[in-house]
């Protein structure tokens, strides 16, 4: 093992012969608690390509992307930098050795000027030790040239759209004179224009040798800017091939190539009325005109990639974000619902994506995480809350949903997320719903809870509740629906039957 | 299975941890404190610190006031929130409720005509005051969606600005002897004990209580669970300026008088007591049992000063040390919970 600097000398120097691939790993593994993101994975970039990493949601891209721009270090395997094998500490170690990576939120600070955020931690100085504006201007100006970017380096980063701020960030990483450039999904908020000047500065940095690792969604861009791509799933390493040999249908084919081993207690129950209708369905920016019926005892699975506006849809739905137009029906009448507790009041109940920070009350204990929605309406008589009748039922509850705990005064962070869900579903099963919204109900928990959780919601849907279900688990959606609605990029791509909903129909309308 | 009995382990020992009221560490704190200051007195002064009846009422007296104020603070800590208007809004409504409670016999009343007034009106315009107060603070804050922080610290300057405006800097005196009755004796600690439990009850059984937590503990969650976040937080902060303006009836009562600089820096003694009582400045946790405790302990730190003859100057500096050793116990605990 060889220390950065010592390593950013020894590239200084030439010294280093060219090796065959720019960046590469072998054998990388790397586990989360309760997960195996990453299994025996490699990868590797040859000089001047652009290099694409395909996957469905969890395959493991964003976790490689990690370990190679040092953000995460690799439980086992090796990254070889140019041959040499390296171990990165950090990001900034990875920037030092020629590894600059383009996140999607962007990291650039809004209050400082274009040239400042590229040059900071290497601003030019003068004689006095002050920094020097003059030459770090010039210098950014140069860059930009370069570059082919038009752009004021004195401008407000926070003055800056979206694609310029993107702009910026490359700018930044190539001013690390960087051999490697990883881009993460760099064109999900850019206009098409947008997109075709990134992929012109692309093709110039490939031209100048440098690699580019590139993470994407989106087919087209795979045959319009990648010499090469990886596939990955399930924390595994599919295949690598070049983007000429291949056509749409064998990458999707990569992509979800498994087979549905788990099974799921799919009954069919009878189904009834329509519940809830959605018309035209809007907010501004983030879906538009998102149109469905769910019927009492009907479970619609609700796919699409992540950013797809799954779950922009169920927030408006559930009043969290109002919607800018269309119209919701709940047994035929028009509501409107501008807020969650309105969602309560019509007997609707969301249980979200991210359980720690819209779900769990981490701090307070099981019944109080249990009882909060349901105190909306009902156990509380003067603003007292029948406490004694409320614990007899959310015991009740508990036992029902099977939670593992000694007791309810349990606080709710000290159990798994198996168990913490089932909490929370606890907490929306009180108000007896009759729309029930799940986002992402299994992520993240073990097989187990897994199941007991897809047998609650079939006895929910034989009770009668319509029920949306989202998630990014292509098996848990063909396999609990009775149909699908697939979206992408904010739009409604197509709603399937349970008998024409495969794998690689759905992947084709959620990747376009 | 060494891991699963460890879980085991784990869990049973935060069991019985939890049989103990929480506020019986805070409360040794308390007997430890009177006790070094029991010792220190039989040393240097050759008197008892606690066998005086006395001087444990007047400890008690002295901090009823900062108690008042500490309930409805805790109220504003447990959402998450701060209120640092507290020790103006008690200079303020000391200075309007004064103002109503005049005698005939006094020669320069503010109001000529409005003297001798039934003692309920002095009182309710103070509360009522107190508790606009405390409403322009949570309507800030929750429209506006400014930081609580500043939201009270503009309420701060403000309202001592209109307790100044309003006689223009004079005292108001010649209060009559039913309102200054509120103030003498034991009645400022009954208002604080009676205050104390109901905040108490609200908080524990009632779906104002529960709904307090849920914010504090998380906002989003307590936003999707239907809770109407808003409006909840002013009726939060509008208790706690009310509670604000009967601490400065009650203040404008002991003092027979009321002048534009009254409760300076109350709002820091409330808070400190809160920390202390245990109340957590991330919010979803706290009691007002622990805030009594706190207050007291306040309470017991002043007066233990006096009686041992120790110079001002380092009972504020104490002071100061203890409220950061407070926080810095609750950070800690918060710490060692997360790993």
């Amino acid at each position: 093992m060889v220390s950065p600097t010592t390593m950013a000398a020894v590239r200084a120097s030439g010294a280093i012969p060219n090796a065959e691939y720019l960046l590469s790993a072998e054998g990388v593994r790397k586990e989360f608690p309760g997960v195996v993101a990453l299994d025996d994975v490699e990868f590797k970039l040859k000089r001047g390509t652009v290099h694409a990493l395909m996957g469905e949601n969890g395959a493991g891209k964003s976790t490689l992307m990690k370990i190679l721009a040092g953000i995460y270090t690799p439980d086992q395997g090796e990254v070889l930098l140019k041959g040499q094998k390296i171990r990165l500490q950090s990001p900034l170690d990875a920037l030092e050795n020629g590894i600059a990576m383009i996140h999607q939120e962007l990291n650039l600070m809004p209050f400082m000027t274009v040239a400042e955020n590229i040059w900071i931690r290497r601003e030019p100085k003068n004689r006095f030790g002050f920094v020097d504006h003059g030459e770090m201007h010039r210098k950014t100006a140069a860059l930009f040239k370069r570059l082919n970017i038009v752009m004021d380096p004195e401008t407000q980063v926070r003055d800056l759209s979206v694609a310029n701020r993107q702009m910026v960030e490359i700018a930044k990483a190539v001013s690390y004179e960087s051999d490697v450039l990883i881009m993460d999904e760099p064109t999900s908020a850019l206009t098409e224009r947008e997109v075709e000047h990134l992929f012109t500065i692309i093709r110039d940095l490939r031209a100048q040798g440098i690699g580019i690792v590139y993470i994407t969604h989106k087919m087209n861009e795979l045959f319009e800017i990648a010499d090469e791509f990886s596939v990955f799933r399930d924390g595994k390493y599919i295949g690598t091939h070049a983007s000429t040999d291949v056509t749409r249908d064998d990458i999707i084919r990569m992509m979800v190539g498994r087979e549905i081993t788990q099974m799921f207690p799919k009954e069919e129950v009878p189904i009834g009325d329509v519940i809830l209708s959605v018309k035209n369905l809007t907010l501004k920016g983030v879906f538009h005109d998102v149109s469905f019926d769910v019927r009492a005892g009907e479970i619609l699975g609700l796919a699409g990639l992540v950013g797809s506006g799954r779950s922009n849809v169920a927030e408006t739905i559930f009043g969290v974000t109002p919607a800018s137009s269309g119209t919701i029906e709940i047994n035929g009448k028009p509501v409107n619902i501008d807020s969650p507790n309105t969602a309560i009041r019509h007997r609707m109940a969301f249980l979200t994506e991210d359980r720690k920070d819209t779900g769990c009350l981490l701090i307070l204990d099981i019944l109080e995480n249990m009882q909060i929605a349901v105190l909306q309406d009902k156990f509380v008589k003067n603003g007292f809350v029948a406490e004694r009748e409320l614990t007899r039922v959310c015991e009740e509850m508990s036992r029902k949903l099977r939670v593992k705990t000694p007791n309810l005064h349990e606080r709710i962070e000290n159990l798994s997320g198996g168990n913490q869900q089932k909490v929370l579903i606890g907490r929306w099963l009180l108000t007896h719903p009759r729309i029930l919204i799940l986002d992402e109900p299994t992520r993240g928990i073990d097989v187990g809870a897994k199941a007991e959780i897809h047998r609650f919601v079939t006895e929910l849907a034989r009770d009668g509740v319509a029920v949306i279900m989202i998630s990014s688990e292509m098996p848990e959606v063909l396999g609990m629906s009775d149909r699908v609605m697939v979206m992408h990029e904010g739009r409604v791509t197509g709603i399937l039957d349970r008998a024409e909903a495969t794998q690689v129909k759905v992947m084709e309308l959620a990747a376009q | 299975m060494s891991t699963n009995s460890a879980a085991q382990a784990q869990a049973a020992a935060q069991k019985s941890a939890r049989r103990l009221p929480p506020e019986l560490n805070i409360f040794l704190v308390l007997i430890g404190i009177a006790l070094v200051y029991e010792i220190l007195g039989w040393i240097f002064v050759g008197q008892s610190f606690l066998m005086n009846p006395q001087r444990l009422t007047i400890i008690i007296l002295q901090v009823s006031v900062i108690g008042i104020i500490a309930v409805g603070v805790t109220q504003v800590i447990i959402t998450g929130g701060i209120d640092l208007s507290s020790g103006s809004v008690v200079g303020m409504t000391a200075m309007f409720t004064a103002s109503l409670a005049q005698a005939s016999t006094w020669p320069r009343a503010l109001y000529p005509s409005l003297t001798d007034m039934p003692v309920i009106v002095p009182v309710a315009l103070g509360i009522g005051v107190g508790l606009l107060a405390g409403f322009i603070n949570g309507q800030l804050i929750a429209k506006t969606k400014i930081p609580p922080f500043i939201a009270t610290l503009g309420m701060m300057v403000s309202a001592r600005g209109i307790s100044k405006w309003y006689t223009k800097g004079q005292p108001v005196s010649g209060l009559t002897e039913q309102f200054n009755f509120i103030g003498t004796g034991i009645w400022p600690v009954v208002i604080f004990l009676v205050v104390a439990v109901i905040f108490h009850i609200a908080l524990r059984y009632t779906r104002y209580g529960k709904f307090t937590y849920a914010i504090g503990a998380n906002v989003q969650a307590a936003r999707v669970s239907g809770i109407n976040v808003e409006s909840h937080l002013v009726k939060v902060y509008a208790i706690a300026g009310a509670l604000a303006g009967l601490a400065g009836v009650v203040t404008a009562a002991r003092a027979q008088t009321a002048q534009a600089g009254m409760g300076v820096m109350y709002e820091l003694d409330a808070i400190a007591a809160t920390v202390i009582g245990g109340t957590s400045l991330a919010g979803g946790v706290g009691r007002i049992t622990g805030t009594v405790i706190g207050t007291v302990i306040l309470g017991v730190m002043t007066s233990g000063f006096t009686f041992l003859r120790v110079d001002a100057f380092y009972q504020e500096i104490v002071k100061g040390i203890i409220i950061v050793a407070a926080v810095v116990v609750d950070v800690y605990r918060q710490k060692k919970r997360k790993t």
